[in-house]
């Protein structure tokens, strides 16, 4: 199984993205230990010199581990056709234990590596490093969310056994089926309605409140977390019945094929980045200010809550245009 | 906004001066990097148009095989099997097959025998496929003689050279009526090479399946599912086995780009040196070194895929084309339908961008921390 040029691929890409983290996370310890920028030692200079290396080796780790994500995904998706009863992604995840968990993990390390990337572009904006302990301390908590990826990667990959019979989506998201994808599917589609507009409401609302009053910054990230989470499980339960017109398929992965419009990208795309600013957006204005950063954080702020509104905003129009257009009614089944 | 872009402009525009200035060292970087992207490009377009035309030719098949065995030997089949079968829901069509393959000690070469299905067809008429025209130098109207199992000669009229479009599949076919078929064979009236179920519902197919499996222990099923699995497998297994091989190439690779970017000459080094001196910022030496090498890595990138992929679709892969689908005396022609997926292009980067990237991140910084007076002095 690992001979698929696919499968090579992201397990060199975990290899190279763990080791840079490695690296970097030597560094990190150095860097908590010995960092006094009042100091003019050979050792502060080295450390200097050594943040440029180490910030320009982990903005490209982070941005392969975006790109490994896609193709892990697309990857999944295409080789469906090579497992008995895998029609998509789904079945091909659910060819061993491992494969959920790594998804996972996938999009955890995406939010992490999102949040540090906009600590380390603000730590760049002031001239005395204001922000180098908090970045460093983050990326030590990164690192063994990398390496549970590559492990769990490497189990995924190394298990795949071609004769076991997968379940797909039609069995897996059914309401019947047990486990977590059974329960997200089984939801009620009314209350699940009702809450994913609720979330929807509050979020822009405190969302703008955030733009316009620099107020409720880290309302706003948990809200943002809380939309990511409800907004999953709302095209689990009902938003993919409405794309399918199908009122029991509640596949999260059909919806990005071509049979559908290529619909579900409008979802995550938008549904991601606003997710991944809010979180952003809630770390740099819990941090203390440090004086040389005072009027970046603000541009900054501005406009991670102009993306993350935006991104909110495009999701929910995605979703409303999906189930406004459908063919399908649930009226007298639903309510 | 604008002011980022001018910015990025501007130093675009020094990277391609400074490019070009040393021509001799980056057109050697470039030409090695577009060799690395051609390599795997054709590999992987290859092994993807095979899948993509193993997918497009099975389409139409049946969905599922039934043949007899015998000693766990495939044997014919009666004709009463049918009947045993009889109607099972979900089946829309069932049909006898008859087809073998004929040793022509002429050419040396195999070709496969089929009947056309119709049982009124005329016994001395036969259609041949455009590689047995090829190899045996015949045309419409020409006469092929065939040695029968008795030891009999049969000479056929040849109606028809099946076209070239479907190649793939038909380039040692030879198409005969049932009658002629038997006669030449010596298989007896009521025997069937085997037998083909056509089942609409893809999802009733497995079901199907079993309840044949049942009601004739003594065959074995092939569903066309399973064979498009098996394809798949194979094609991702071989193109895999090919990319082992190449990853010695793209090591050597690595070694030369690291090499390339850690051994500069005295003129780039004082260089630096000037532009640190008067006001560039270590960020400004890094962020101008990374344009460079997103130059040199899409310029690559573009020709070498773009050359990957006339070699692929235009001369039919000549240089990988053994490793990656076989070959024999009446090998078929064919150029394969153009079809690039992004998945692919995805991997093709991971194979060749990054370890250029990773191979070049340290030499840049320690170039981008040079002081300038060590340089200049």
């Amino acid at each position: 199984m690992t001979l698929n040029p696919a499968i090579m691929a992201l397990v060199m890409v975990s290899i190279v993205v763990c080791a840079m983290l490695l690296l970097a996370s030597g560094f990190a310890v150095r860097v908590l230990r010995y960092w006094d920028i009042g100091s003019g030692s050979e050792r502060q200079l080295g450390l200097e010199r050594q943040t440029y290396l180490i910030s320009t080796l982990l903005i490209w780790a982070f941005s392969f581990e975006l790109m490994s994500l896609l193709l892990f995904i697309y990857n999944a998706e295409s080789m469906s056709g090579q497992f008995v009863g895998a029609m998509c992604a789904t079945g091909v995840l659910n060819v061993n234990a491992w494969g959920w968990p790594t998804l996972f993990v996938k999009v955890a390390v995406f939010f992490v590596a999102a949040v540090w990337l906009t600590l380390n572009y603000l730590d760049n904006q002031g001239y005395d490093y204001p922000l180098i302990r908090h970045k460093y301390f983050l990326l030590l908590a990164i690192a063994p969310l990398v390496v549970a990826e590559f492990v769990l990667q490497l189990l995924y990959f190394g298990d795949m056994d071609v004769a076991v019979i997968t379940s797909c989506c039609g069995t897996l998201f059914s309401s019947q089926a047990e486990g977590m994808a059974a329960e997200v599917s089984a939801l009620p589609p009314k209350p699940m309605m009702a809450l994913f507009s609720l979330v929807g409401v509050m979020v822009s609302t405190c969302g703008i409140r955030v733009v316009l009053r620099r107020r409720g910054t880290r309302l706003f990230a948990w809200l943002a977390s809380a939309t990511f989470v409800i907004g999953l499980m709302s095209v689990v339960s009902f938003i993919a019945l409405y794309i399918y017109e199908h009122p029991h398929h509640h596949c999260p992965f059909c919806i990005l094929k071509s049979g559908h419009g290529y619909v579900g990208y409008a979802l995550y795309v938008p549904l991601f980045i606003a997710t991944a600013s809010a979180l952003s957006l809630g770390t740099v204005s819990s941090l203390g200010k440090s004086s040389s950063l005072t009027l970046a954080v603000d541009r900054l702020l501005l406009r991670l809550g102009w993306l993350a509104v935006a991104g909110f905003t495009l999701f929910y129009l995605a979703a409303a245009w999906a189930v406004g257009t459908s063919n399908l009614t649930m009226g007298d089944v639903w309510w | 906004m604008l002011a980022f872009l001018r910015k990025q402009k501007y130093l675009i525009d020094y990277t391609l001066a400074s490019l070009l200035r040393r021509k001799g060292k980056n057109v050697g970087l470039l030409t090695v990097y577009t060799l690395i992207v051609f390599m795997l490009a054709s590999v992987m377009l290859f092994a993807h148009g095979l899948r993509h035309e193993a997918g497009l030719v099975l389409q139409s098949t049946p969905e599922i095989i039934v043949q007899r065995m015998q000693a766990g030997r495939h044997a014919m089949i009666p004709a009463e099997y049918l009947q045993r079968i009889g109607r099972m829901r979900g089946v829309t069509k069932k049909e006898g097959r008859l087809w073998g393959y004929y040793y022509d000690s002429a050419v040396k070469a195999n070709y496969t025998v089929m009947t056309g299905g119709q049982t009124d067809a005329v016994l001395s008429e036969i259609a041949i496929g455009s590689g047995i025209a090829r190899v045996r130098g015949l045309a419409i109207g020409d006469y092929l003689t065939l040695r029968s199992q008795s030891g009999d000669a049969f000479s056929f009229k040849i109606t028809a050279v099946l076209d070239t479009e479907s190649e793939l599949v038909s380039a040692d076919l030879l198409l005969m009526a049932p009658g002629a078929f038997r006669h030449v064979f010596g298989t007896e009236e009521g025997l069937y090479t085997d037998l083909v179920l056509s089942v609409r519902n893809p999802r009733e197919v497995s079901k199907v399946a079993e309840k044949l499996a049942k009601l004739l222990p003594d065959t074995r099923l092939i569903t066309r599912e399973e064979i498009l699995r098996t394809y798949d497998a194979v094609f991702s297994w071989r193109q895999g086995v090919v990319f082992i091989l190449l990853v010695g190439a793209v090591l050597a690779f690595v070694i030369f780009a690291w090499d390339k970017a850690s051994g500069l000459s005295a003129e780039e080094r004082r260089e630096i040196g000037v532009l640190k001196a008067i006001g560039w910022e270590t960020a400004d030496i890094m962020r101008m070194k990374f344009w460079e090498g997103a130059i040199i890595s899409l310029t690559a990138f573009l020709i070498g895929y773009v050359a990957a992929y006339v070699h692929v679709f235009f001369a039919s892969a000549s240089l990988f084309e053994p490793v990656l689908k076989g070959w024999s005396v009446l090998y078929p022609r064919f150029r394969l339908t153009p079809s690039v997926d992004g998945l692919q292009a995805a991997t093709l980067f991971f194979f060749s961008v990054l370890p250029y990237i990773v191979a070049t991140i340290v030499p840049i910084w320690r170039t981008s921390i040079t002081d300038p007076d060590a340089v200049m002095r």
